[in-house]
């Protein structure tokens, strides 16, 4: 038999290295995408005829036939609107019980009954479209540019996620690079590939912070940077907050202004959408200038507004307080402090905002680094992790898990397996038990997020684990273990440890938990954790307290008639009084009338330990006695 | 294989932050999954498996109280699971007092200076640990890293009641 030859770790030569094709980074982004290639260690994006960069991530299935993506795509989608599509990202990896969130934010057309068991489907240019296939349209379009810029068939790429995308998410981005015929060789979270853009140009080393404030989203990430070493400590974010909000808070500055001036607007979606684009566009010359105006025209009433860039400044104060408050949060969970921040990272156009750097700097007590373009860091940095990983280069990047994951136990409370910023790939186990006499099977619920009860968590999925042999409760060792891979994908499996009974599944959630969600659970975590904490106590002392009825039931069950009828009916006295205590919402009352209960069967219980030990011993020969003695 | 062994380290309570982050880096630049793009599935299986035992090695020995519990546990100290009920009297005392303490704590700055304090307690608890692991003195050792726990514990637990007060005063 010939044996097969396996190389040193780390030491193969990489299969394609020299090969033509080249590999490719990706920020498949909610308003842009950006395609990019390193060489050497030089990164580049690839722009069309025109000198663009940035392509807009709007898809375009016109009645004319065929598919548009980007700028055309925009045209049709203003005389079309029932054929194009924009911000298809916010619904990768989402179903039905998501579409509350987003129903009236975005104009979709939700294809009658898509999501109830797989992802939505929306009604584009007359037919039902997944987002897997309307992302793999810009994926295709970003494909063909960059192979004309090349002029090299390309195959291979980098993508980049949202730190928070969860299982669903990615995988649903993973898929639409499938169908557009793309290998996917990692996927790498936006914030870290930023860092990257900046670590490998800079030659730095220390503790960074990446600042990533985009049109609706917050992401703050800390990273430690060595000798081509990319290590991820701790990320966080809120997905609710963006330079949207800065838009609003200058358009209601304006519509105030008419009203006081006596002019009476009916305030609809044409008119909260026309000042809204003026108040970008104000909002961007602030970046420029001290003071600009505009002109703003409803309903055939125009009024002329001028915005000082202080006063700009005063309403979007507590909006940039909020990141900080974030970022503060982030660092704690790190263990550092600010001073502790060598430089800061700014990402997303929200950081053109003078405030917004200084504010940041302020806090960091640095000046940020702003001389990478902000709309195209992210697709430059994948671009290089492309390069380290077809072209062997010494790079490292190491990630970590953004959510908690975690079981449900009794009661409903979450048990986390996998903390949140836990380096990734990670295996971890942790042992269950049952909790009735005779409990055969054990639901597996898997669950994501901060908190401490179920029901405030995100449900990933549910398997049963069944073939459990009848034990006393407490007796079987069922062990649960997590692996999250490099992508930051999850796969749970569980298994009786006395008897081996396994049972493995890969979870793969139809539908995915939405940035938003995962950003808006963390940040009520933060907020809840003290109740949080007293709602888990109750609940551990309604399940100890059930434990013990169910002991003491099976125990009456068994020796009744150890007890006289007098003693049986303080038991059932104080059985009841605990019931009472269990339906109640107060903790000292439960653990209170569990005590009184425990006093009340002691007696009873120390005859049955009596009769126990005597029947044990009946009718063994004394010889076998000795033995059992001795062992 | 153990924490430490996997990581080329000495099984000591003082571990240098530098040096584990060296030998976690270094092994990782062999093992991580990203070395082994285009490798054959089974050569891309070991890796994952093997910079997942790095990773896990990293983390139990990066904190100091973890790195202390898992040392315990190396030389048979077994600790209840998290959660369980404290089963000693004094220690069962200081948390019922630190407890009301932060309860009472009515602003921001109060509950500072409770975290300074347990933060200075887990110090001295975490230095007077080295004297009682050379003594091989079980019990003590048992009994320091339950108090050290629950100190830990009541950190996070100030952490949360300073971010509400902070949000109420705001």
């Amino acid at each position: 038999m010939s044996l097969l030859e396996i190389h040193e770790p780390g030491e193969t030569p990489m299969p394609h290295a020299g090969e033509a094709s080249p590999a490719v980074g990706i920020d498949l982004g909610t308003t842009n995408s950006v395609v990019a290639i390193a060489r050497e260690g030089i990164p580049a994006a690839l722009h069309d005829e025109t000198g663009n960069a940035l392509v807009p991530s709007v898809v375009a299935y016109p009645a004319a036939g065929g598919v548009l993506v980007g700028e055309e795509a925009r045209l049709v989608m203003v005389r079309e609107p029932r054929n194009a599509v924009a911000s298809i990202k916010r619904l990768m990896g989402r179903g039905a019980t998501d579409l509350h969130a987003v129903a009236g934010v975005l104009p979709y057309e939700i294809e009658p009954g898509s999501g109830q068991t797989d992802m939505v489907k929306l009604r584009i240019g007359g037919r039902a479209r997944s987002p897997v296939e309307i992302s793999a349209e810009i994926l295709k379009a970003l494909r063909r540019r960059a192979e004309a810029a090349l002029d090299k068939p390309v195959e291979r790429a980098v993508i980049t996620v949202p730190a928070y995308f969860d299982d669903a998410a990615r995988t649903a981005t993973r898929d639409a690079a499938r169908v557009a015929g793309l290998e996917v060789l990692r996927l790498v979270n936006e914030p870290t590939a930023a860092a990257l853009a900046y670590g490998l140009d800079k030659g730095s080393e220390g503790l960074y912070a990446v600042y990533d404030l985009g049109g609706g989203t917050f992401d703050f990430s800390l990273l430690r940077l060595e000798k081509g070493v990319f290590q991820v400590l701790a990320t966080g974010g809120d997905a609710a907050l963006g330079g949207d909000d800065f838009d609003r808070a200058i358009a209601e500055s304006m519509l105030d202004e008419r009203r006081r001036d006596g002019l009476v607007d009916r305030v609809d979606e044409a008119a909260v959408k026309t000042a809204l684009a003026l108040a970008r566009q104000m909002k961007e010359q602030l970046s420029e200038r001290d003071q600009t105006s505009g002109r703003l025209e409803l309903t055939g009433v125009p009024s002329f507004h001028t915005l000082a860039r202080a006063a700009f400044e005063a309403m979007i104060a507590n909006l940039i307080a909020r990141t900080l408050d974030i970022a503060g949060n982030v660092l704690a969970d790190a263990g550092m402090t600010a001073a502790d921040v060598q430089g800061v990272v700014l990402v997303g156009g929200s950081t053109r905002v003078p405030l917004v750097r200084a504010k940041v700097a302020g806090m960091i007590g640095k000046p940020a680094l702003t001389d990478i373009d902000p709309d195209e860091v992210v697709a430059l940095g994948a671009a290089l992790q492309a390069e380290a990983l077809t072209g062997g280069g010494d790079t490292l990047l190491l990630d970590v898990t953004p959510l908690s994951l975690g079981l449900e136990t009794m009661g409903g409370i979450v048990e986390k397996v996998v903390p949140r910023n836990t380096p990734i790939p990670v295996q971890l186990a942790q042992d269950f038990t049952t909790y009735q006499d005779g409990q055969t099977a054990m639901a597996i619920h898997v669950v994501q997020g901060e908190r401490e009860m179920v029901g405030d968590c995100r449900s990933l999925a549910r398997f049963e684990l069944s073939g459990i042999p009848p034990m006393t409760a407490g007796a079987a060792r069922i062990r649960v273990s997590f692996a999250v891979d490099a992508d930051g994908l999850l796969a749970v499996s569980a298994e009786e440890r006395t008897t081996g009974v396994a049972q493995r599944i890969e979870v793969k959630p139809s539908y995915g938990l939405s940035h938003e969600d995962m950003a808006d659970m963390l940040y009520d975590s933060l907020e809840n954790a003290e109740a949080d904490m007293m709602q888990r106590l109750l609940a551990e002392a309604r399940v100890e307290a059930r434990r013990n009825l169910l002991a003491l039931d099976a125990a009456l069950a068994k020796d009744g008639a150890l007890l006289t009828a007098e003693e049986r009916g303080a038991i059932d006295e104080g059985r009841a009084r605990l019931e009472a205590g269990i339906s109640g919402e107060d903790r000292d009352a439960i653990n209170a009338a569990a005590e009184a209960l425990e006093t009340l069967s002691k007696p009873f219980a120390e005859r049955r330990m009596d009769r126990g030990i005597r029947e044990a011993l009946a009718g063994l020969s004394v010889g076998e006695l000795e033995s059992r003695v001795g062992e | 294989m153990d924490h430490f062994a996997r990581l080329g380290l000495p099984a000591a309570l003082d571990l240098d932050a530098a040096s584990l982050d060296r030998a976690y880096f270094t092994a990782q630049r062999v093992w991580h999954p990203d070395r082994f793009v285009g490798r054959p599935a089974e050569e891309r299986a070991r890796a994952s498996t093997e910079a997942a035992a790095l990773n896990d090695a990293y983390r139990t020995l990066k904190d100091p109280l973890s790195r202390a519990v898992y040392l315990a546990g190396l030389i048979g100290v077994e600790l209840p699971g998290d959660g369980k009920t404290i089963d000693d009297p004094d220690l069962l005392m200081e948390a019922m007092e630190a407890r009301e303490a932060l309860h009472e704590a009515g602003t921001p700055e109060a509950v500072d200076v409770l975290t300074a304090r347990s933060r200075e307690d887990m110090a001295q608890a975490l230095a007077g640990l080295g004297t009682l692991f050379l003594r091989l003195d079980k019990a003590a050792i048992r009994k320091t890293l339950l108090r050290l726990r629950y100190l830990d514990k009541f950190a996070e637990e100030a952490r949360a009641r300073r971010t509400n007060l902070q949000r109420v005063k705001a």
